[in-house]
């Protein structure tokens, strides 16, 4: 009974993760800390999951290695010692597989961009041939592990029926185990039957049924020909899979009927709470501002930029705008110049770090610069650039409007003097103004990073 | 000559907002000939009407805009100009990498827009200062953008400079004057951006320079 469950211990770790790697912090790399996939901030126990980002064969290894806080590594070695010493490893394996849920199927996004994607408004996921890798190690670990067992327990044993069999088993489930439950349902939300076999559909499915009952007939011919002849192995071949059939056809319909209301039950109930959620939104957004403008058509274009901004941060996701780091701090530091002037002012960041002491002064620079931008340029947007390099911070302020004569401006006038440029200076800084009558004005401040921040 | 443009967006509403502000602003400069609501009747109509432009929305029915590039003639002398609502990274970028030679988000004004269609119906690319922060983040690495190829994930330092102030909101006309260069030559530099971001290999830019009759 040696056969591919055993094998991902064999191959080393990380590489197969490696095309989703970057994006996803956790449980492929030996030695990261403890990130379940899902467990992060649920409240209630800690529950183990299958990594579906990090598997190379079933996930289980490396969603056990986050669960318990040890390198990945050792768990794969865990598995292919005890695999090799009797076995127990391949049926532990096989268990955890059939008995963890999957993890992190349920990949948050923005809300519009889920919305999107499930409305399929948005190109789908593209699967790259990124593991041809791994699999090859397993099969040649795994066709080595058959001629070990054959060297022990003598040629010809039951083995490689055995082994086949298990193989075709092995790849059928881990189709049924690609195809998982979501996406099992079409874009109507019913469950397909055609998607619940093949999943997201391609060749590498087809290719990977066919292998599994290929493997399985194959492993059946092998098994009956060793009673005899060929004619008893074709009758107890087709006997067999008549039977299977035929089992199919009684249990399948009421399979799929318990399938489907499952589907449909839980599926509402997501619905519910989703809609539940949007109503809350909505009501803490759109209808609020609504109402407010209906009171003073005054602030109309604000409000509705602003609800513009909070609405698309809330769909869009990305930008966050709370005080913790550096661009978050200006996006929120933008919103509120929006609000109190009544300009757009546009946030474009380039990189981003942790908004330490040393770097607030540049924030409340660009603040000042800002707000004298949307006060005196006389022009309806203003732009902020900021660029976070390992070094330094530059933040750009920049608008359009009327500009000034540096040079010219008397010494008392303490804004662009006392809250920028000596600001800056202080710090460690420096501050640029570049602006001449008609042709707008730009603020660079330039603020170097703490070394052991950087 | 008017630039014959298509509009792809599925809501009934913003299309006709878009076709008429278009007719407001761009009266003579811009023609639109035709309009579609989803991926299958975008394809058909851009193959019937065989426009210079099209405004393509990034979210719609049927696997998306790109999904539109995708299928859309190839060999066509058509150019896309995505225009989305959405402005987050993955689409954007997404959306580039897939072949728009420009993005630009529905708040825009008329004027602007039909600035843009011109622009990109002469052959050039259309970076708003969020778009070309998103790019500059690509190459630093900031978003994953994935299998971008190591040699091609470089971009010149003057590229970087350009987009640096097309990102601080600075105008084609004020970048050129800013580096000492010609507005063509800023122009040259984001057509390169634009290519290294819609090319993930080498294999990829074989074939781009051969289809251009490069090689």
């Amino acid at each position: 009974m040696r056969s591919t469950p055993t094998a991902p211990a064999g191959t080393p770790a990380p590489p197969a993760a490696a095309p989703t790697g970057a994006a996803q912090p956790g449980a492929a790399q030996p030695g990261a800390p403890a990130a379940a996939p899902t467990a992060g901030a649920a409240p209630g126990p800690r529950r183990a999951y299958r990594d579906l980002d990090g598997q190379i064969v079933g996930g289980v290894a490396s969603g056990l290695a986050a669960h318990l806080a040890v390198p990945v590594l050792w768990v794969r070695i865990a598995f292919i010692v005890s695999a090799v010493l009797g076995g127990a490893g391949i049926a532990f394996y096989a268990g955890l597989w059939v008995f963890l849920p999957a993890g992190s199927q349920f990949e948050s996004a923005a809300p519009g961009i889920e919305s999107a994607t499930r409305g399929g408004r948005r190109p789908g996921r593209i699967r790259r041939l990124g593991d041809i890798g791994p699999v090859m190690a397993l099969g040649a670990l795994g066709i080595g592990l058959v001629f070990a067992a054959e060297s022990v327990f003598g040629q010809g044993a039951l083995i490689w029926p055995i082994a086949i069999g298990v193989a075709g088993v092995a790849l059928l489930w881990r189709q049924a185990d690609e195809a998982q439950r979501e996406r099992w349902l079409d874009a109507t939300g019913r469950v397909d039957p055609a998607r619940v076999v093949l999943g997201d559909g391609g060749w590498a499915s087809y290719c990977r049924i066919a292998a599994g009952l290929g493997l399985m007939v194959t492993a059946l011919v092998l098994l009956a020909l060793r009673g005899g002849s060929w004619s008893l192995a074709r009758d107890v071949t087709i006997a067999v899979i008549l039977g299977i059939g035929g089992i199919a056809i009684v249990v399948g319909p009421w399979i799929y009927r318990l399938t489907t209301e499952l589907a449909d039950e839980r599926s509402e109930r997501v619905r519910t709470q989703e809609r539940a959620d949007v109503a809350a939104h909505l009501h803490d957004s759109v209808l609020q501002t609504l109402a407010l403008i209906q009171k003073s058509p005054a602030d109309a274009v604000r409000l509705a930029r602003a609800q513009e901004r909070d609405l698309r941060s809330w769909l869009f996701d990305g930008d966050t705008t709370n005080d913790t780091t550096i661009a978050g701090a200006l996006r929120a530091m933008a919103a509120e110049v929006e609000d109190h002037w009544g300009v757009m002012v546009d946030v474009v960041a380039v990189g981003d770090c942790d908004l330490t002491e040393t770097l607030r002064p540049a924030v409340a620079a660009a603040r000042e610069a800002v707000t004298n931008a949307a006060k005196h340029a006389g022009v309806p947007r203003v732009d902020v650039y900021a660029e976070v390099t390992a070094g330094a911070v530059d933040v750009f302020v920049r608008d359009r409007g009327a500009g000034f004569d540096p040079d010219a401006t008397p010494e008392d006038r303490m804004g662009v003097r006392g809250s920028i440029i000596d600001r800056m200076q202080r710090h460690g800084g420096t501050a640029e103004i570049r602006s001449a009558p008609g042709d707008g004005t730009e603020v660079r401040l330039h603020l170097a990073r703490d070394k052991e921040e950087a | 000559m008017s630039v014959k443009v298509v509009v792809v967006d599925d809501h009934g509403m913003f299309r006709r907002g878009v076709m008429a502000e278009l007719a407001a602003s761009g009266a003579g400069v811009v023609d639109v000939v035709g309009e579609a609501e989803d991926v299958d009747t975008a394809v058909s109509t851009i193959a019937s009407a065989a426009p210079d432009v099209v405004l393509l929305d990034v979210h719609l029915p049927g696997g998306g805009g790109v999904e539109v590039m995708r299928r859309g003639a190839p060999g066509a002398d058509t150019r896309y100009l995505a225009l989305s609502v959405s402005d987050a990274a993955e689409d954007v970028i997404g959306t580039i990498r897939g072949g728009a030679r420009g993005y630009v988000t529905k708040t825009i004004t008329g004027p602007e827009l039909v600035d843009a269609i011109t622009r990109v119906s002469e052959g050039d690319a259309v970076f708003s200062p969020r778009l070309a922060g998103f790019v500059l983040d690509a190459f630093a690495g900031s978003i994953d953008v994935a299998d971008v190829d190591e040699d091609l994930d470089r971009l010149t330092e003057r590229e970087r400079e350009v987009m640096r102030l097309i990102a601080r909101g600075y105008s084609y006309k004020e970048v050129a004057k800013e580096l000492f260069i010609s507005i063509k030559t800023v122009e040259t530099h984001m057509s390169s951006v634009l290519r290294k971001l819609q090319l993930s290999s080498r294999h990829e830019l074989t074939r781009w320079a051969s289809d251009r009759r490069l090689l």
